[in-house]
């Protein structure tokens, strides 16, 4: 079977047409698995039930009450829980975590007869660009031998898509984790509009900013993935009724060179010029703008997340799940589990976090940070009043090496300078593949759009793919 | 900011760290800070800070939920009878 050049769309049809079954389907991606997954690492556990799972759906087919993602096999990123599955958020705090309920996200797409494959590796906590924090082992970039980091948080499931040991997966963002590793393995990453997928039944990391998000190999596989999540949810009381925007009919692109200038490799610049050359001759109106305020993103979200991470990490103390390490009283037995549970990724946030809230800093750090985020936010609002894209490359680099960047947490962050904005406004972005480097390595572009807009970054994603 | 400091911050996250991993958290911590300070030169207008997420509240009645409290009893590290054991907190 052709899994390299299969869609959701194609395998769909394919089943509804009783040329292929899911349990075909699930098999052969089993196979690659069973092939691929002990090099690369993108997995951490491959479920057990998932042949069930495909004869379930196929009974469903076979009654023709199938959906698109009907026998679909997915891959989901280990910080979503899934009844009576394990869920770890790669750390070992939850080495032997078993979720209790369904996520949200689980429900829809189980409720469309989806086949979960396995859990894929991330950063511990989902704290990280390159998926080398976690407690597990670093998953592998499928491109160029191994040698280079799948990119992160979200990094098992980019690396499981990118290599056929899955058709789509699901992943999740704070800043950049879908994003960021979609540019590093050549796949289409959408971060939805902030509320537009609950986060109930997601492990948090910050509140404000986490959102479910898709990995697809064409832009239409994210749609549809996209489709079975969207939704308001009682349970997550941020999550809203998703009213969909759409204005593209010309498509005005404005493109904040400043943001730019300077930190970023040679081949991202001149693929980012040719791929603007080539929305240009597609009929693309193209525009300099300028982001005075958006320029802070990433400083702001490195006070506003760890700010969320510190209060929300404090959850895992050893007392209702998870690692208990014995002390010699409830503090020191608090310290000793904390400590053996959690990794120096994770260690140095919830440091940073309480330091930016604490007496003294709050109002220099935290509340400062809200004000310039409140700003951001004000400047896309009127960005988009001109507008309908901006446009950047998705990371300032292609895949580095593992084992790079590790002891340098700034260089570290600095590769989600150009996914932070979307991040911190809660507006929705999509990266496309863009081309590959000299070496063989992906490159990628971003759109933003304004919130809702989700229907155009599809439309003028499908435009690109078109035009390449 | 001190190795003093970074004492203090890891005993309000309960958190035990070695020696060697305090002076690595405080190099690191002077690097990040140096990085997000960027932000104190922002002018921005005096606002209060934006908390655009609001409470939602629902009433308090009883609701069907899919957890199964066998399923979260398993989870306790240490039980006595479905509670779960704490140590002693006075």
């Amino acid at each position: 079977m052709d899994l390299k050049n299969l869609t959701i769309e194609k395998a769909s049809e394919m089943m509804r047409e009783g040329k292929l079954t899911s349990v075909e389907l699930v098999s052969a991606y089993l196979k690659n698995i069973e092939e691929k997954n002990k090099d690369l690492n993108a997995y951490l556990e491959v479920f057990d039930d998932c042949l069930d799972q495909a004869k379930k759906a196929d009974e469903i087919i076979k009654n023709k009450k199938g959906n698109k993602l009907t026998g679909i096999p997915i891959a989901i990123k280990d910080n979503i829980l899934i009844k009576g599955k394990k869920v770890t958020a790669a750390s070992k705090i939850l080495e032997n975590y078993v979720a209790s309920y369904d996520a949200f996200v689980i429900k829809k797409l189980r409720e469309e007869g989806a086949v979960f494959i396995g859990r894929t590796n991330m950063d511990e906590f989902a704290m990280g660009s390159s998926t080398q924090t976690s407690a597990y082992g670093v998953t592998k970039n499928p491109y160029n031998g191994g040698e280079y980091v799948p990119g992160g948080s979200s990094g098992g499931s980019a690396a499981a898509v990118a290599s056929d040991m899955a058709l789509c997966a699901l992943g999740t963002e704070t800043c950049g984790s879908v994003r960021q590793p979609a540019s590093f393995c050549g796949l289409v990453g959408l971060k939805p509009t902030y509320g537009a997928v609950s986060r109930n039944g997601i492990i948090a990391m910050g509140n404000s900013l986490d959102q479910v998000s898709p990995f697809g190999k064409s832009v239409e596989d994210a749609r549809i993935l996209f489709d079975a999540i969207v939704g308001k949810d009682d349970l997550d009381s941020t999550s809203v009724n998703f009213i969909n925007k759409e204005n593209m009919i010309g498509g005005k692109i404005g493109i904040p060179w400043h943001l730019f200038q300077d930190g970023v490799d040679e081949e991202v610049i001149s693929n980012f010029k040719e791929s603007v050359e080539k929305l240009k001759k597609a009929g693309f109106e193209i525009v300099d703008i300028e982001l005075p305020y958006s320029k802070y993103s990433l400083a702001t979200y490195y006070i506003i997340m760890p700010a969320e991470v510190s209060t929300n990490l404090s959850r895992f103390d050893g007392v209702r799940y998870g690692l208990r390490k014995e002390g010699s009283d409830v503090n020191d037995s608090y310290k000793k589990t904390r400590s053996a549970g959690f990794g120096a990724e994770t260690r140095r946030r919830i440091i940073l976090g309480t330091y930016v809230l604490s007496h003294g800093y709050y109002d220099a750090y935290y509340n400062k940070a809200w004000k310039v985020r409140h700003a951001i936010e004000k400047e896309f609002e009127k960005t988009f009043q001109n507008v309908d894209f901006i446009m950047t490359p998705t990371t300032p680099t292609p895949a580095f090496k593992i084992g790079e960047k590790l002891n340098d947490p700034v260089a570290m962050y600095l590769c989600d300078i150009f996914s932070a904005p979307a991040n911190i406004a809660g507006i929705p972005a999509i990266a496309l593949p863009s081309g590959f480097t000299k070496n063989g390595l992906p490159l990628s572009i971003q759109f933003m759009a304004n919130h809702f807009h989700e229907k155009d970054l599809f439309q003028i994603g499908k435009k690109f793919e078109g035009i390449k | 900011m001190q190795i003093e400091d970074v004492e203090k911050l890891a005993e309000l996250a309960k958190i035990e760290l070695s020696k060697e991993e305090k002076e690595n958290l405080l190099s690191d911590m002077e690097g990040i800070l140096n990085y997000v300070k960027q932000i104190q030169e922002v002018k921005v207008e005096d606002i209060r800070p934006e908390y655009n997420n609001r409470n939602i509240w629902r009433e308090d009645k009883l609701e069907s939920r899919d957890f199964s409290s066998e399923l979260i009893n398993k989870q306790f590290p240490d039980s006595k009878d479905d509670f779960v054991k704490v140590k002693k907190i006075l």
